[in-house]
């Protein structure tokens, strides 16, 4: 039906995000394409789908070559993609979202019956129970994503891409999915289900391809291969990080208690579940997991960032539900933020004036009203030579530099206060190996020197070097708590991760 | 009091003063709809009004007067989507040029015409026609209101009708609001956002233009100098608190016909001064901007409760 | 200072030099005497000590509005009322400076009722759009006119003089701002804007309150992740912001060229502060040269306006032009782009041999 050979993509600025890979799909299989984050599946269905043009490989559709371009390009050549981001229209009808662009006309105007029937006919050929005249923002996610796939059958997909369609998905919504897809896989559709949930994979999947850091671990039929053996092939650890790391030497004081924390979104979607923890002064407290299981939730919780939680959270015996996030920070907590352009730094500001923004209030860098200017250009010029970055000036401004200099104003910026606290989500996430290491270095320093440390990282290699202790999440809850990180496999990470299995008990999680 | 406001000419001085904003608040509209806040309305109805009086006396004919302006009009609502979508420059920022260059160009313009300054009192224009229907005439109360008022008016109402089939009704206007809503969806599907934001644009340069054609050849029968005083900038208010649709857009016209109307009567008998019923219209939009967003924040903070 | 901020303020010039070209050629459509007019447009301002000084006495109520609208910018509000806190300001002075006659006490209290009452003013639609989250850029537009009428409705029923017409009493002669230069009208207000253009740069970059205002601009979730409180630093820059302009429109109404309040339409200052504030990318430093180049350009409209056939409102056009060059990203972006991949090229070999 389809195949994918030997892709190659490289990103503008100098990422490999997929390094020969290949894929082929049989007609009529749903085909698993499974990795973690970052292990490239991503790239390469925007590859397929048109909105990425690889730099090598080709693709061949029923055997003979063809050059997507562009999306419009893909769904003419019977190519659909749902994506994680729903791409509809929230205040038209679902009729209306799957005719646009399409659309039938009787004279100048919009022909509504038949827009009606059409969006009706497709969904019943395709037994989906759907009210076409309701408005998309009235309805739930489930049949947003139900809509998204009639979309892309309407215009005559005959593979259909969903990219984690089960992510957003409650469990009975996901079992109704799994029946249409293996419909549709009767009607002859072919399917690329993308997902990291293996039990789903198993359920409905034929073959599945495994993906790791850009490139892929070979593909399987699923009825031969074990979840451990995929958990495995996916996560398994590429190089192990060498460290001279101390013995932990934990201090008395708890600085970090959190009890029965429980956040929903805006949404109203339970995000965490109910978790209690500590963290003592000296030590790493590693969260690995998949995305989306909570981490950033947690994270906005034990920083102010959010304050909308049920539960107690206190920093140094101090409960932190009434403090300002000023205040929070006041307490000697430093925040490493998992995006770090979106709230990392003011790209469009100097260096100089990111690297004091946590610490311009205190008396060190200004008066009263106004901020002490040699103080402050001394200490940049100290951090930037400290933290070795890399500029051409303290008055550049920090969008121009690369990634891995960006994250290191905002790593000099935090441990620049000497922090008792560092809660650092995803620190080293897509920069260069030099500076990553000179993070970790630091973390580890950090540690020694008492402060106590939690470390949200989807790298599993330096979660598994630095952690002393280690949480893993899944679904708002800790699937799996380890003291003794070094005798714990990846297997057994993954299999935590992956929600295959679960700790009942909890030892260790908190000091009482 | 109550008399003055239960007569016929309140009603019909509601309708006349509503002539204008119900215009360039369907204008502002049909930008929104397509994501874009068109705050250029206010110089493209002067420059309007200006060539509404220009071109009807050239043509010495309302109808071709009004047919030049409007098409001038779209033209400058097409050079304000080149200056935003193909220069990139910030609509807001382009908005101000457009204005500024409205406030000097129409006095530039004005004097190269005719040599007047301020007022075109030397230009012979010719005004839009009022309809006067015969039978309805007769009817005591609704005649009076009904006939009698301005052709334009009854445009502005047909265009309320019109683009409510067009957005509603037609695959562009389909588009409109896809591109408006979610340009990353309408792209997904084969949309080019940028073209429709362009038609959006010219639409909206169009019906602005008719607003400031009755501006000068209808409200009043000449121009004068800064004529559309703010009222292209009230269309935005008014169309975002009626939610960008026409119906909603007519609705807050109305409203402001209702307050202008009722400022008058206090006017009339002096319960109010002159400068104070200047400042109604400002005033109104003030705090129904604010009671309306208000209680639009409410209700999605209720919704997200849940 | 890197090539390319060196060809940013390059493209600026260029800019402004295409916008007067553009100009030049409307007048030479316009205009039966196109180069004399040009010539009285380019050089008039140099003509006589009394054109030098009315380039100056112009330039000084741009540098108050310009300021005010540097300062709320780079809060990133979009609030344009600097127009109607100049209005309210001019006429808030003028009423003190008409009752109440106390020597240096009268000019003194007239500017700082008109900046409480501008600051006031403009921190209207900042208030407006944190409890009910309409736009600050509508609310801003509409209460200018509120400012407008509320302006003529005392000067024709309040403070009006029955035997001026549609003025108000005299200013009481104690409240005259001195004239610095004789033989022209430059007075003590250039002294106070060009403090007020120092204070808001100071303020801006040099302290704790203006750091927190241009962090909340750039990026306020990062400001809100670094600890500032937003809603503070939205109405203190709107406060500040509308001080600045309303003590403008309060010196411009105590300066010589004023006797008596009789501003019946809106002055266009806080439009004009737009343009300003574009040419001196938000820095309250850069702000007096850029009013300098507004108040030169419309000293010589006025002067070729007087002398020749082309009215003074073509210096709208130049204005607009200028707007839309100077912020249109894509104006010669195809030469910045080179420019930036050479710096980032030698940024990365400089590296290597680092």
């Amino acid at each position: 039906m389809l195949q994918m050979n030997h892709i190659m993509k490289i990103y503008g600025n100098g990422v490999v995000a997929n390094e020969d890979v290949s894929l082929e799909l049989r007609r009529g299989e749903i085909h698993a394409l499974l990795g973690e984050n970052g292990a490239g599946k991503s790239t390469l269905m925007k590859v397929l789908f048109g909105i990425e043009m690889p730099d090598q490989g080709e693709i061949l559709l029923k055997g003979a070559p063809v050059t997507i371009r562009s999306p419009q390009n893909a769904i003419s050549l019977g190519i659909g993609m749902v994506h994680q981001h729903f791409m509809l229209v929230p205040s038209l009808t679902v009729a209306e979202n799957i005719i646009l662009g399409v659309t039938p006309k009787k004279g100048l105007f919009i022909d509504r019956d038949k827009a009606l029937s059409a969006a009706e006919g497709i969904a019943r050929e395709y037994n989906f129970d759907i009210d076409v005249r309701q408005r998309v923002e009235e309805i739930p996610v489930g049949i947003k994503q139900k809509v998204e796939i009639l979309k892309a059958l309407y215009r005559g997909a005959e593979i259909l891409i969903l990219d984690e369609p089960t992510a957003v998905l409650t469990p009975q919504e996901t079992d109704e999915l799994f029946v249409q897809l293996v419909q549709l896989k009767k009607k002859g559709h072919t399917i690329i289900f993308i997902s990291h949930k293996l039990d789903e994979i198993k359920k409905i999947c034929d073959r599945a391809t495994i993906m790791r850091n850009g490139r892929s671990m070979g593909t399987y039929e699923v009825a031969d291969i074990t979840t451990q053996e995929m958990s495995k092939l996916m996560v398994g650890r590429e190089v192990s990080l060498q460290f001279e790391k101390n013995a932990c030497r934990l201090s008395d004081q708890v600085l970090l208690r959190v009890r029965n924390l429980t956040v929903h979104n805006s949404q109203g979607v339970l995000k965490i579940d109910d978790i209690s923890f500590d963290v003592k002064g000296g030590e790493i407290l590693g969260i690995a997991g998949v995305e989306g299981n909570g981490q950033t939730e947690l994270v906005d919780a034990l920083t102010g960032l959010n304050k909308k939680y049920r539960g107690e959270i206190s920093v140094k015996g101090k409960d932190i539900r009434p403090l300002s996030i000023a205040q929070i920070r006041d307490l000697s907590l430093a925040h490493i933020p998992e995006d770090r352009m979106a709230s990392g730094c003011a790209g469009n500001l100097s260096i100089r004036e990111n690297l004091f923004s946590n610490q311009y209030r205190s008396p060190e860098f200004s008066g009263k009203q106004f901020l002490k200017m040699k103080a402050i250009e001394r200490r940049s010029d100290e951090l930037i030579q400290e933290y070795k970055i890399k500029c051409s000036s303290r008055r550049q401004n920090v969008a121009m530099l690369s990634g891995g200099n960006i994250q290191k104003v905002i790593v000099a910026r935090e441990f620049s206060t000497d922090p008792d606290i560092i809660i650092a989500n995803q620190p080293t996430r897509g920069i260069d190996v030099g500076a990553a290491e000179f993070i970790r270095q630091r973390l580890l320093a950090f540690r020694d020197a008492g402060c106590a440390v939690i470390l949200v990282s989807a790298d599993l290699t330096e979660i598994f070097s630095l952690s002393d202790r280690l949480a893993v999440m899944y679904k708002g809850k800790f699937a799996g708590f380890f003291t003794d990180v070094a005798n714990v496999s990846e297997e057994e990470l993954g299999q935590h991760m992956l929600g295959i299995k679960k700790a009942e008990v909890l030892e260790g999680v908190v000091y009482e | 009091m109550w008399e003055a406001i239960l007569s016929p000419d309140f009603f019909s001085s509601m309708l006349r003063t509503a002539t204008p904003i119900l215009f360039a608040t369907l204008g502002a509209g049909i930008a929104a709809k397509a994501g874009i806040t068109n705050m250029a309305l206010e110089g493209i109805m002067l420059f309007s009004a200006l060539f509404g009086v220009i071109f009807s006396s050239l043509t010495q004919s309302a109808w071709l007067g009004l047919l030049i302006t409007v098409v001038i009009g779209g033209l400058m609502g097409l050079i304000l989507a080149f200056i935003v979508l193909n220069l990139k420059t910030d609509e807001i920022l382009a908005a101000v040029a457009i204005n500024l260059m409205a406030t000097g160009g129409t006095v530039l313009i004005m004097v190269a015409f005719s040599g007047d300054r301020g007022v075109s009192s030397s230009i012979r224009s010719v005004s839009a026609p009022m309809v006067v229907i015969p039978f309805i005439e007769q009817i005591p109360f609704i005649g009076k209101v009904i006939s009698g008022q301005n052709v334009l008016t009854w445009l502005a109402l047909l265009a309320v009708l019109v683009l409510h089939l067009f957005l509603y009704r037609t695959p562009l206007g389909l588009s409109i609001r896809a591109v408006g809503e979610n340009k990353n969806a309408a792209e997904s599907v084969g949309i080019s956002s940028r073209r429709i934001q362009y038609i959006a644009l010219i639409l909206s340069g169009a019906l602005a233009s008719a607003g400031g054609f009755y501006l000068s050849g209808g409200y009043m029968n000449m121009f004068t100098k800064d004529m559309s005083s703010g009222r292209g900038f009230i269309a935005l208010a008014a169309s975002s608190m009626g939610g960008n649709t026409p119906v909603g857009g007519l609705l807050v016209s109305l409203l402001f016909g209702v307050a202008q109307a009722f400022a008058n009567i206090m006017q009339l008998l002096s319960l109010m001064p002159y400068e104070i019923i200047l400042m109604v219209p400002y005033l109104t939009t003030l705090v129904g901007l604010g009671v309306y967003y208000y209680t639009q924040k409410k209700r999605k903070e209720r919704l997200s409760g849940k | 200072m890197n090539s390319v901020k060196k060809f940013d303020i390059l493209r600026m010039f260029l800019s402004v030099l295409v916008a007067l070209a553009l100009s030049f050629l409307l007048i030479f459509v316009l205009s039966e005497e196109p180069v004399e007019a040009i010539k009285n447009l380019v050089i008039g301002p140099f003509s006589s000590r009394r054109n030098m000084g009315s380039v100056i006495e112009s330039m000084i109520p741009l540098i108050f509005t310009g300021t005010g609208i540097c300062i709320m910018f780079s809060a990133n509000q979009i609030n344009l009322s600097a127009e109607g806190a100049f209005q309210i300001g001019g006429l808030a002075a003028s009423c003190v400076a008409i009752y109440f006659t106390a020597d240096i006490l009268s000019p003194l209290a007239a500017l700082l009722l008109a900046g409480l009452i501008g600051a006031l003013f403009s921190v209207v639609p900042a208030i407006l759009k944190i409890t009910t989250s309409a736009s600050e850029m509508v609310s801003s537009l509409m209460i200018n006119y509120v400012a407008l009428y509320f302006g003529t409705y005392m000067l024709n029923n309040i403070i009006a003089d029955p035997r001026a017409s549609s003025a108000s009493y005299e200013l009481c002669p104690a409240s005259e701002l001195p004239v610095l230069v004789s033989g022209t009208r430059i007075h003590l207000g250039l002294i106070v804007a060009l403090l007020v253009a120092v204070f808001g740069y100071f303020f801006l970059y040099k302290t704790k309150t203006g750091y927190e205002l241009r962090l909340t601009g750039v990026n306020e979730a990062f400001a809100r992740y670094s600890g500032v409180n937003i809603v503070k630093v939205i109405v203190s820059s709107q406060l500040i912001g509308g001080f600045i302009a309303g003590l403008g429109g309060g010196v411009e109404m105590l300066s010589p060229i004023y006797t008596r309040f009789n501003w019946t339409t809106l002055t266009g200052y806080g439009w004009d502060a737009i343009i300003i504030s574009t040419l001196a990318k938000n820095n309250p430093l850069y702000v007096p040269f850029a009013a300098l180049f507004l108040a030169y350009l419309r000293t010589g409209a006025s002067i070729m306006a007087r002398r020749t056939d082309v009215t003074l409102d073509i210096v709208q056009i130049t204005q607009g032009i200028i707007i839309i060059l100077v912020v249109a990203e894509q104006f010669l972006s195809r030469y910045r782009h080179k420019l930036i991949a050479r710096e980032a090229k030698a940024a990365l070999s400089g590296e290597e041999v680092a």
